[in-house]
C-alpha cells in the first residue's frame, strides 16, 4: 500500500510539473522577453534569461500615447460591455427561470446560436452597418457586437443558477413584506452572485481579448482597444516587429486579468446556498 | 391580530383539479387551528391561499374582516415559516431575523435591535446571532424561522409543516415550544401537518381534509369521540380504530368474535342496514381479568401475537371479514395513505394482563363507545351530532353524509 500510495504522489508531482511548465513557459518567455533590451531581442538566436536585465520597455511603452489610448479604450469598451451584459443577462436569465411564457425554448435555442455563429463572419455586415448609422469607430460599435456574443452565455450560466435557487426563497422574501422587485435584489441576485460574477469574468474575457472586430471596426486611437493597437507597434526595424514592447504590452495588459481572477475568485465560492432549505 | 374566514375556497390548478374543493373554515382571533390530512390533501394548498401565494378560483378569504383575495402576500401582514424553512443562506441569523422589519423601511434600527434580540432570547439563539444558517442544526434553523415569523406583530401565524424535517425527539420539544409561543402570544394560528399526534396536542381546533374536502373541523376530543365517518375514524388515532364487518339486529350487534348488546339508542340508528361496519378503539378493550366487567361485555377470542410495553400491551386478534368490508377497508387505507391495516383487530390491554400469544383469552369491551359506519358512505350512523364540531356531513341540506365521503 505504501508504496503504490509514494508512486501515486510521485506520479501526481510529474504530472503537475509537466502541465506547469507546458503552460507557464510562454507566459515566462513573454515576461522574460519583456525585460530584455532591443539589442538582446533582434539577436539572431535571443538565450531564455535577459542578459542584462532592464525596464526600458516598460518606461517606452507607457510614455507611448497610443498605448495609453488603446489601454483606456480596452477599459472602458470592456467593462460597460461587462456591465450591461450582465445586468441584461441577469434580468433575462431570472425571466427564463421564473416565467412560463410562450417562446421560451425558442429565446434560449436562438441565444445559443447567436453564442455559436462565427466572429468573423459578422465583421464585413457589421462594418457596412457602422459606416451607415456612424458607430464606426466608436465604443458602442463595439460594445454592442461584443455584448450580443457574450449575452447567450451569461443568460445560460445565470438561468442554471437561477433554477438551483428554492422558489420558497423568494416566497419567504415575498410573505415578509418584499416586493417582486425586493426579493429579486435581496435574495435572489446575492444567492446568485457566483453565477453572476461567473458570466461577468466570461463577457469581460471575451471583449478585452477580442481582436478580429476591433481591428475591422476601428480606425483611430480613438476607440482602438489594446489588441488590434498592438498590431500597430512599430520599432526602429521596420522590418522587424519590436518584441520587447510586443511583449511589456502584453504582460500590462495580463495584469488586469490576473487582478480580476483573484478578486472575483473569492467571490465564487460554491455552495453560497448551503442552507438555504433543510440541507 | 385577527380571524381568519375561509368561505367556500376553491382552488383549481391548470389541469382543472380542485386540489381544494368548498372549504369553509372560520378560523377565531387568538385561536389555533390545524389543518390536517394525508400528504397530497390540499392542506398546503389551502395555507397558501391564506397568506397570498396563489390564487383563489372561487371563494372568499377574509381576514381581520378585510377581504383579502386579491392583495399580495406582503399586503397581508401575515408570517409564514415553510417546511424547509426558507432561510437566507446569506444573511447571518440575526440580519434573517431582522429581514421583515429592515423591509419596512422606516423600522429606526435601535427598535430593529431591540426586537431581534428579544425574539432570539425568547427562541434561545443569542449565541448563534452572527451565524450563517448554513452552519446550524435543524432545531436551530427551525428557530431562526419562528424568529423571523415572531419579530414582526403579524395578524396571524402559518405554518406549513414545520416539524417534519426534524428527528423523533426534537419534533417532541418543538412542539412543545410551538404551543408554549402560541399560547404566550395568543397569536391566530393556522398549522399544517399530515401528522395526527401533532394535530392532536397542538390545535384547539383541528380540521381534516381529504382529497381538498373538508371532513370535519372540530376539537381534537371531539374528532377523537365523534368521528363524522370511516376516514376521520382511522385518522384520528394511534394505534388505530378497528373496523369490523357487524350486523344489528334487535338491540344486538354481531361481530366476528360474538354478539354484544348495544344501547336502544345506538341500535335504532343502525338497525335493518345490512352489513356494517363497527369501529372500535384498541383501549375500548381490556383483559377481562383485571377490569371490572360491568358496563361492557365480555367475549373469548385466540390472541395471535402480543406486543408488551410495560405501561400497556396491544394483543392482536385476525378476524375474517366478508369481501365488501375488506374492499372499504382497502379503499380506505388508501386515502390514509397508510399501512396495509389487515383483517386483524389491535387490542390495548392494561400493562398487568397476562395474556400472551396463542391464548384463547377473555376480553371485556365497552359496549358504549362502539361506532357503527355505513360500508357505502362511510358516515357514521352513531355520531353524537351536537358534540361533533362542523362538517359538511352534518349539515342538512348534505344529510346522508354521502358528500363528505366521495
Ligand atoms: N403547482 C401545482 N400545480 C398543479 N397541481 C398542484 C400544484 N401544487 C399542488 N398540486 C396538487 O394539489 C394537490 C394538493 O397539494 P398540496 O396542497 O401540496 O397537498 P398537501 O400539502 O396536503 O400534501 C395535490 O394533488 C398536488 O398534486
Ligand atoms: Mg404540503
Amino acid at each position: 500500500m505504501a508504496t503504490t500510495d509514494r508512486r501515486t504522489a510521485v506520479g501526481t508531482g510529474v504530472g503537475f510539473v509537466v502541465i506547469l511548465v507546458w503552460c507557464l513557459l510562454p507566459v515566462v518567455w513573454i515576461l522574460s522577453l519583456s525585460f530584455k533590451g532591443v539589442d538582446e531581442t533582434a539577436a539572431g538566436s535571443p538565450q531564455f534569461l535577459p542578459k542584462d536585465w532592464t525596464l526600458q520597455n516598460y518606461k517606452d511603452i507607457l510614455a507611448n500615447p497610443d498605448f495609453l489610448d488603446a489601454l483606456r479604450n480596452s477599459l472602458g469598451i470592456s467593462l460597460i460591455a461587462t456591465l450591461l451584459s450582465v445586468v441584461f443577462a441577469t434580468l433575462a436569465a431570472y425571466a427564463i427561470a421564473r416565467l412560463e411564457f410562450k417562446g421560451k425554448r425558442v429565446v434560449l435555442s436562438i441565444a445559443l446560436a447567436i453564442a455559436m455563429f462565427p466572429v468573423v463572419s459578422l465583421v464585413g455586415p457589421l462594418f457596412d452597418m457602422w459606416t451607415a448609422i456612424g458607430l464606426f469607430n466608436t465604443w458602442p460599435g463595439l460594445i454592442i457586437p461584443y455584448m450580443s456574443f457574450t449575452l447567450p452565455l451569461a443568460i445560460w450560466t445565470l438561468s442554471a443558477f437561477f433554477r438551483e435557487i428554492p422558489w420558497e426563497m423568494e416566497q419567504a422574501a415575498q410573505v415578509d413584506g418584499a416586493t417582486s422587485w425586493q426579493a429579486f435584489r435581496k435574495v435572489i441576485v446575492p444567492l446568485a452572485a457566483p453565477g453572476v460574477f461567473t458570466a461577468a469574468i466570461l463577457t469581460f474575457f471575451f471583449a478585452w481579448n477580442e481582436f478580429v472586430l476591433a481591428i475591422s471596426l476601428t480606425t483611430t486611437t480613438g476607440s482602438r482597444t489594446v489588441p488590434a493597437q498592438m498590431s500597430f507597434f512599430v520599432g526602429p526595424d521596420p522590418f522587424n516587429p519590436p518584441y520587447g514592447q510586443l511583449a511589456t504590452a502584453s504582460v500590462v495588459v495580463t495584469v488586469p486579468i490576473i487582478i480580476i481572477v483573484l478578486l472575483f475568485q473569492r467571490k465564487i465560492v460554491s455552495g453560497l446556498t448551503s442552507g438555504a432549505v433543510k440541507g | 391580530m385577527a380571524s381568519i374566514e375561509m368561505k367556500n375556497i376553491v382552488k383549481k390548478y391548470g389541469d382543472g383539479f380542485p386540489a381544494v374543493n368548498d372549504v369553509s373554515i372560520d378560523v377565531a382571533d387568538g385561536e389555533f387551528v390545524i389543518l390536517v390530512g394525508p400528504s397530497g390533501c390540499g392542506k398546503s394548498t389551502l395555507l397558501r391561499m391564506i397568506v397570498g401565494l396563489e390564487d383563489i378560483t372561487s371563494g372568499d378569504m377574509v381576514i381581520g374582516g378585510q377581504r383579502m383575495n386579491d392583495l399580495a402576500p406582503r399586503d397581508r401582514n401575515l408570517a409564514m415559516v415553510f417546511q424547509n424553512y426558507a432561510l437566507y443562506p446569506h444573511l447571518s441569523v440575526y440580519e434573517n431575523i431582522a429581514f421583515p422589519l429592515r423591509l419596512k423601511g422606516d423600522v429606526p434600527e435601535q427598535e430593529i435591535d431591540t426586537k431581534v434580540r428579544e425574539a432570539s432570547k425568547t427562541l434561545e439563539l443569542d449565541e448563534h446571532l452572527e451565524r450563517k444558517p448554513g452552519n446550524l442544526s435543524g432545531g436551530q434553523r427551525q428557530r431562526v424561522a419562528m424568529g423571523r415569523a415572531i419579530v414582526r406583530d403579524a395578524d396571524a401565524f402559518l405554518f406549513d409543516e414545520p416539524l417534519s424535517n426534524l428527528d423523533a425527539k426534537l419534533r417532541g420539544q418543538m412542539r412543545t415550544e410551538i404551543a408554549r409561543l402560541q399560547k404566550r402570544l395568543g397569536i391566530t394560528t393556522v398549522y399544517v401537518t399530515h401528522d395526527q399526534t401533532e394535530a392532536m396536542t397542538l390545535g384547539d381546533r383541528v380540521a381534516v381534509l381529504k382529497r381538498g374536502v373538508l371532513q370535519q373541523l372540530a376539537s381534537p376530543r371531539q374528532l377523537y369521540t365523534n368521528p363524522v365517518n370511516l376516514f376521520v375514524a382511522g385518522f384520528i388515532g394511534s394505534p388505530p380504530m378497528n373496523f369490523l364487518p357487524a350486523t344489528v339486529e334487535g338491540n344486538t350487534l354481531s361481530l366476528p368474535f360474538g354478539s354484544v348488546e348495544i344501547s336502544e339508542e345506538r341500535a335504532a340508528k343502525a338497525r335493518d342496514r345490512g352489513l356494517l361496519i363497527a369501529g372500535i378503539r384498541p383501549e375500548h378493550f381490556e383483559d377481562a381479568s383485571v377490569v371490572d366487567t360491568r358496563g361492557g361485555t365480555t367475549f373469548t377470542a385466540s390472541v395471535d401475537f402480543v406486543e408488551w410495553l410495560g405501561n400497556e400491551s396491544y394483543a392482536y386478534i385476525p378476524f375474517e371479514a366478508p369481501p365488501e368490508v375488506t374492499e372499504k377497508l382497502l379503499e380506505l387505507e388508501k386515502d390514509l395513505d397508510g399501512d396495509a391495516m389487515r383483517t386483524q383487530m389491535v387490542v390495548s390491554l392494561d400493562g398487568a394482563s397476562r395474556i400472551t400469544e396463542g391464548d384463547q383469552a377473555e376480553i371485556w369491551v365497552d359496549t358504549s363507545k362502539i361506532h357503527l359506519f355505513d360500508p357505502s358512505t362511510g358516515e357514521n350512523l352513531t355520531v353524537d351530532a351536537g358534540n361533533a364540531g362542523s362538517s359538511p356531513a352534518l349539515e342538512p341540506a348534505h344529510a346522508g353524509g354521502a358528500h363528505a365521503a366521495q
